[in-house]
């Protein structure tokens, strides 16, 4: 006994450095961008940064769920797509209000969340082939839908207030945080307290750390998975709308590519892709990681290919401190 | 003891290829304590297994409080009442006991999702009060030991106020104190009016804790007894209906006085302290001691796989410089690991890739071209020289019983020709006839000269085998006692000598 609390205490004294490890990445990365460029630590510049994280960090979300539940999840960046398809449908071809739009949008993302779900729990098709398929199924679809041609929303509509709106600047002039930032940190705090409170949040870590004990329990792991799955999907149509009015269009042809910096800033946050472990504070941390090396790069006029060449090292640079901290064991 | 509790009948059932449970009947009271015992692969679990929910039966009917019930599903069984504590821990390593032992039925708060932790965390510590145990419900059994998470499970099957309680091999990997803890729990719940099912290899547990004795054997029910109206030897008849090997080992022919293993004042911060010992060969060393003694980081240290901070480590008389595994192999230093499954083997394979794997460097030509005729022919001798019962080599291991599996890991290392092997609980989970199997090979080695560590938390499995025996306690070594002077009471007096100078014996 005496024991176990020595280990817990060494553990969670890890956890917690493996926390403040990204999060010390974050803050150093600022300032290390904030003297190399004058341009960087502006308002505009870091209202920029937050836009860019939006919709990365809506998508992340919503794959730090699967992931945690043991699974993984590729088609979040079509589907993304496919919701703000199904919300230009709404609102531009068939001219129903915007708000049925919205809905309609992030409904879907919650309909391709659970037959993915359904897919994986179900019918046992390893999470990688199932998300795959619904990765070319909802780009299929989107294209079909839209006939291959970004669909526009009317001005008068407004659509694109949504995310670019500003609440906080009517309450606080001069505060012009656009919607879609205060989007993102409302989802995380509803993702986080779902994680860290609900019963579904307990599957969720309970299936990842050991999915066949659970079902042992008499839980009933078909259904939950497929909770899982459809949260994921809502946090993806939130995306899809929040993309939607940020560009105050659909546009089809996007979203390849958007599935895999969402695992990154899932995986660079502490998300084990084996499953069990993971925050939605590591997720959102680990997205503007992302954002904001994309962000300096670009100011200080390093060349796009080279950017995408730095996230992807600092992916494996993450995993590799990650699996240091665990130390190595036979 | 009460009624009649619990009737299986008639019971079938079958996996594709195998007649697990051929018209198989089992009965329990209330208030008893039913052993059930049999080989490996007679079937005990795959009965519990059915009335548990987690298999289906094909046929036969259960009976339980007077109505024949279905139970499709574990959860359907638990709602009757039955729980099980299963032989592979399976706990969540990610949560904390508590949340391990309420999953799938976490207390809630509001709209039924909130959940209410403090509630969870409060009923545990309650059901712990209750088995004595000084447990903390935040902990994560990650963080845990193994026996501690046993703990958990028991705790878990027990938070259902099950009437039928099953549990299938509780005390293989506890040790002596932690199992006089778990028949305290056991008889405290018999006299509340329990049904405990209760499957286990270790025989002399059985006199000492059960009511009654069910023997199964290749699947069949054979009897059963009134334990008072017994004893081993017959159980064992009963059990695999054949003369099993008994002897004691050909003691004390230390053949050589050559020490080809010393360890010199190895340690590593709290878990190694202090540890020095020597090895010679054709030498069979017993490690004994509690669980969580430090006897497996001392293997593992010498092994390679966990770093140590201070001392030395020579074979034959050269000091040696062991980083990591493959640094003991080069050293003639071999490891079987406790949990063979994990570590030992890889179950998916083969039993001929299984082999292949230790000695396929040195059977390849040109390109890594495997040399197929060479490897099998290999595979083939060592197979029959432990003679491992399997269809044929490339049947998957994971269908191989335990003991087999077992004479595989040995048959990897025998294959390489290493000549110190640490042995870790090689009998843990494997059944009378396989374990005297094993024994027989051990002390087969030992005379063939090579030079063997035995960890084992089994006393009678020690006593019978250990030419020395080095007893441990909190990481230190408190004893080392020769054959004569080997006793049931000396170890024990050693491996619960805590805080206190290394002594020696003197009889």
């Amino acid at each position: 006994m005496k024991d176990d609390t020595i280990i817990k205490d060494r553990n969670t004294r890890s956890e917690a450095i493996q926390r403040l490890m990204a999060f010390g990445a974050l803050i150093i990365i600022f300032i290390g961008f904030s003297f190399a460029s004058p341009y960087f630590c502006t308002f505009r510049n870091i209202i920029g940064i937050l836009i860019a994280t939006a919709v990365n960090g809506l998508l992340a979300i919503g794959v730090t769920f699967i992931i945690i539940s043991g699974g993984i999840d590729l088609s979040v960046g079509t589907v993304m797509t496919l919701s703000a398809v199904m919300s230009g449908v709404f609102i531009t071809y068939w001219d129903l209000p915007v708000p049925l739009g919205v809905i309609a949008g992030i409904l879907t993302g919650c309909v391709a969340g659970s037959t993915n779900g359904i897919l994986v729990s179900k019918f046992n098709i390893p999470p990688f082939v199932a998300t795959l398929g619904m990765l070319n199924m909802a780009r299929g679809f989107s294209l079909v839908i839209s006939k291959l041609s970004p669909i526009y929303f009317a001005l008068e509509k407004s659509v694109s207030s949504i995310a670019m709106g500003s609440i906080l600047g009517t309450v606080i002039p001069g505060f012009d945080v656009p919607n879609a930032v205060l989007i993102l940190f409302g989802s995380a705090i509803v993702a986080s307290l779902i994680l860290s409170k609900t019963i579904l949040g307990r599957y969720c870590y309970a299936i990842g750390s050991n999915e066949k004990a659970v079902r042992l329990s008499g839980v009933n792991v078909i259904f939950w998975k497929t909770i899982i799955y459809t949260t994921a999907g809502l946090f993806i149509g939130i995306a899809g709308v929040v993309i939607a009015s940020r560009l105050n269009s659909a546009q089809p042809s996007l979203g390849l590519g958007y599935e895999l910096d969402a695992i990154a800033a899932a995986v660079i946050g502490g998300t084990s892709l084996r499953g069990g472990e993971g925050t939605i504070m590591g997720t959102i941390i680990g997205a503007f990681i992302i954002s904001i090396l994309t962000n300096g790069l670009r100011i200080m006029s390093v060349p796009q290919e080279w950017q995408i060449v730095v996230t992807g090292f600092i992916v494996i640079f993450a995993v590799y401190l990650d699996i240091l901290r665990r130390g190595t064991q036979l | 003891m009460g009624e009649l509790l619990l009737l299986m009948e008639e019971i079938d059932k079958s996996f594709p290829g195998v007649n697990a449970l051929k018209k198989c009947r089992f009965e329990l009271k209330a208030g008893e304590v039913h052993a059930l015992v049999g080989e490996n692969g007679a079937g005990k679990s795959t009965l519990v297994k059915v009335l548990a929910g987690v298999y289906t039966k094909d046929a036969g009917r259960i009976v339980y409080k007077g109505k024949e019930v279905d139970i499709p599903n574990p959860k359907a069984a638990q709602l009757l009442g039955i729980s099980m504590v299963h032989q592979e821990l399976d706990l969540m390593p990610h949560l904390t006991a508590a949340q391990n032992i309420f999953i799938g039925r976490e207390p809630v708060r509001r709209w039924k999702i909130i959940l209410d932790e403090n509630s969870l965390n409060e009923q545990t510590e309650r059901i712990f009060d209750m088995m004595h145990l000084k447990l903390e419900p935040r902990l994560k059994v990650a963080n845990m030991s193994v026996a501690n998470q046993q703990m958990v499970e028991i705790a878990k099957a027990l938070s259902f106020n099950s009437e039928v309680l099953i549990l299938d091999e509780p005390t293989a990997t506890l040790a002596q104190v932690e199992i006089i803890e778990l028949f305290r729990i056991i008889r405290q719940l018999r006299d509340r009016g329990v049904g405990v099912i209760y499957i286990s290899h270790r025989l002399e547990e059985l006199q000492e804790l059960t009511d009654r004795i069910t023997v199964m054997r290749d699947g069949l029910y054979v009897d059963t007894v009134q334990t008072k109206d017994t004893n081993i030897d017959q159980i064992i008849k009963l059990m695999v209906g054949r003369v099993i090997y008994e002897s004691s080992p050909e003691l004390p022919k230390v053949p050589s006085k050559e020490t080809v293993l010393e360890v010199k004042n190895l340690s590593r911060n709290d878990v190694i302290k202090n540890v020095s010992f020597s090895l010679k060969q054709g030498e069979i060393l017993g490690f004994a001691g509690l669980v969580g003694a430090g006897r497996t980081e001392v293997a593992r240290a010498i092994f390679g796989a966990d770093p140590f901070d201070t001392g030395e480590i020579l074979v034959k008389g050269k000091k040696v410089n062991i980083k990591s595994p493959s640094d003991a192999v080069k050293n003639d230093i071999g490891y079987l690991s406790e949990d063979r499954k994990q570590f030992g083997l890889c179950l998916g394979l083969d039993v001929e890739t299984n082999i292949a794997m230790v000695i396929i460097d040195k059977l390849t030509s040109f390109l890594g071209w495997i040399k197929n005729i060479e490897l099998r022919s290999i595979v083939k001798r060592i197979v029959d020289k432990l003679s491992i019962k399997t269809p044929s080599l490339n049947q998957k291991v994971q269908n191989l019983s335990g003991g087999n599996q077992q004479k595989l890991v040995v048959g990897k290392w025998l294959a390489k020709d290493t000549n110190i092997l640490i042995f870790d609980e090689p009998t843990r989970g494997i059944d009378v006839g396989a374990k005297s199997e094993i024994y027989k090979l051990l002390n087969e080695l030992a005379q063939q000269g090579k030079s063997i560590i035995m960890i084992s938390s089994e006393l009678p499995e020690i006593l019978r085998m250990s030419h020395r025996v080095v007893v441990m306690c909190e990481g230190r070594i408190t004893g080392e006692l020769n054959y004569e002077e080997a006793t049931q009471e000396n170890i024990m007096k050693l491996a619960t000598l805590r805080n206190s100078e290394k002594v020696i014996l003197n009889n």
